[in-house]
């Protein structure tokens, strides 16, 4: 197995099934109750409150009711799900199974990202066990709570980590994204009520149910509550998964991961991107911002660029990704990340006048409001602000000589 | 394709049929099942996979070719992914393009003439604190050295890599 740096988590200190004994001891509205007090908010990035989208299920009206865990880990610098599906896959099924004891479904689907197959037989594993510890089945616990869990794989596609292209896929068709409203707490998998939910989310609502929504809330900011599992990769000493609580700021984050300036020596950080590809990056001069809903939101992806990194590879880099990426639904996200990688390319030439720039920049700002899902909505920004940052480091460049 | 081989494969997307259900939503992991055995999905299967399911080949196609780990061209027996997203790149993904490229004797999108390997870059794959990192089938091998390329094609050769389980970590 891969061996992941980490600080102290919280996960490790957890009863097993606590969580769930808790919850099902009670009637699903108090679970609602309880993840709403908690003030949880989405890990994925998105951030919505998911006591609320518990409750719009739990609500809804529906034959059928399924819990989506979305395991389709897919942004650029992120992988704390990988360590959660591999060291911690007992409580994202137990985050599940409160999550569907709280909207009243029988059926959930872990949906597993195609380059985490190597995960799929130790996931199985787990099911099974817990089938046999009857905290999955009929009757779990002996509480008259019926619940089963089954993976599904993905194909490698970074769009369906947008909820609906997930169902989509999960229906065998092409991930691209729906029209919403309606939302999937109403219309989801099978058009039938659905929460999809991230790895990360179910796992802190299990720790909730476990510990309460009070210690829960106690920690983060006021509209930021409790823990993130953060993803630290690149020009950094000690890159691995951290616990942190909301309100942290980025300097802390950099010397938890070991950066050096903490030893007293010049800080050798140029830039920071923080929410991967479809994240923002935010230059040294910054890292007294906070990792909060608040102020820079992330799913967690933090990725440091060291002095000598040439900030125009790094968003040429994301550029490729999207162009990639993008399901090609719709038109800005298709073809405005491809002009926007063109225009980094006439940027390496040293051909790239202000005017154009200026051009490209706005639309990139387009983009943001004329794509249809959080794809093409965020694609532009790491380009947006390495623009902003740098000008003075990306324009009239030296062609590189090839 | 033979005759008898297309019964045969027709007869194992049945199977499958049967195994997954027939309804929309088997259509991916029927698609990978035939991926993985046949290291390509064939127009004979799309055909046969569209009449079980009740659906339009185009739809089986449109699917095909819109996820990455599924291709309607016929690829190696070994896939190599390598990861080309910023963190891998900062760790030296050029370099271990450049030794898989001269190891495998083809470019990234070939597959070699023997059937044996196909080379791929991939997008993240979510092992930015392991890079740099690559796939190879179900396989991850993490902070691959230009050294060790060749070691990991051989494995290859010896037909001994295909650990679907496990990541392996290239010391």
């Amino acid at each position: 197995m891969i061996e992941t740096k980490t600080n102290d988590l919280t996960f490790s200190t957890l009863d097993k099934d606590a969580g769930l004994k808790a919850a099902i001891g009670t009637k699903p509205a108090d679970v609602i109750g309880t993840i709403s007090d908690s003030a949880l908010k989405g890990r994925g990035g998105a951030g919505f409150p998911a006591g609320f989208k518990w409750k719009l299920a739990a609500e809804a009206e529906s034959d059928e009711k399924f819990v989506i865990c979305n395991a389709d880990e897919g942004e650029p610098g992120t992988f704390k799900d990988r360590l959660l599906l591999s060291d911690f896959a007992d409580l994202v099924f137990e985050g599940m199974t409160i999550g569907g004891f709280a909207i009243g479904a029988k059926s959930g689907i872990l949906y597993l990202r195609a380059e985490y197959t190597y995960l799929l037989a130790h996931l199985e594993d787990v099911l099974a066990k817990r089938r046999e510890e009857n905290l999955l089945g009929e009757n779990i616990l002996g509480k008259g709570f019926d619940f089963d869990i089954r993976i599904q794989m993905g194909a490698g596609a970074y769009i369906c980590g947008e909820e609906s292209a997930l169902i989509e896929s999960l229906e065998g068709q092409r991930g691209e994204p729906r029209n919403r409203p309606p939302f999937p707490v109403e219309d989801g998998f099978k058009h039938k009520a659905t929460i999809v939910n991230n790895v990360e989310t179910l796992c802190w609502a299990a720790a909730v149910m476990s510990k309460g929504a009070k210690w829960f809330k106690s920690a983060g900011t006021e509209q930021s509550a409790g823990f993130k599992l953060l993803s630290i990769s690149g020009d950094i000493a000690n890159p691995g998964v951290y616990e942190i609580e909301f309100g942290t700021k980025i300097s802390d984050i950099l010397h938890m991961a070991g950066c050096e300036c903490e030893k007293g020596t010049p800080c050798k950080v140029k830039a920071i991107q923080i929410g991967g590809a479809s994240g923002i990056c935010v230059p040294a001069k910054d890292i007294g911002r906070k990792i909060a809903f608040e102020d820079i939101a992330t799913g967690g992806s933090i990725i440091v660029f060291g002095q000598d990194r040439d900030m125009l590879h790094v968003a040429k880099n994301f550029l490729e990704f999207f162009v990639e990426e993008s399901c090609g639904q719709c038109t800005p996200c298709r073809e405005g990340n491809v002009v926007l990688l063109d225009g980094v390319e006439l940027l390496e030439e040293g051909k790239c006048s202000m005017k154009y720039l200026n051009e490209l920049v706005s639309l990139g700002e387009t983009m943001k409001v004329a794509s249809k899902c959080g794809l093409g909505q965020t694609s532009a920004r790491a380009f947006l602000s390495i623009v902003k940052h740098f000008k003075d480091e990306i324009m009239g460049r030296e062609p590189m000589s090839v | 394709m033979l005759l008898t081989e297309q019964e045969k494969m027709r007869e194992e997307i049945r199977s499958l049929a049967e195994e997954y259900g027939k309804d929309h939503g088997s259509l991916i992991p029927i698609l990978r099942a035939i991926q993985k055995k046949y290291y390509y999905i064939s127009s004979v299967a799309m055909q046969e996979i569209a009449n079980l399911l009740g659906i339009h080949p185009i739809e089986v196609y449109s699917v095909v070719t819109f996820y990455s780990f599924l291709s309607e061209e016929p690829q190696g027996k070994y896939i190599f992914r390598l990861c080309e997203t910023i963190s891998c790149d900062m760790l030296g993904k050029d370099q271990i393009a450049r030794q898989l490229e001269n190891d495998l004797g083809i470019t990234f999108g070939e597959t070699s003439d023997d059937g044996m390997f196909t080379l791929l870059y991939t997008s993240c794959l979510g092992m930015c604190d392991q890079g740099p990192a690559m796939m190879v089938n179900d396989c991850i091998y993490t902070k691959v050295t230009a050294e060790k390329v060749s070691e990991i094609i051989a494995d290859c050769r010896k037909a001994c890599c295909c650990c679907e389980t496990t990541a392996k970590e290239v010391q």
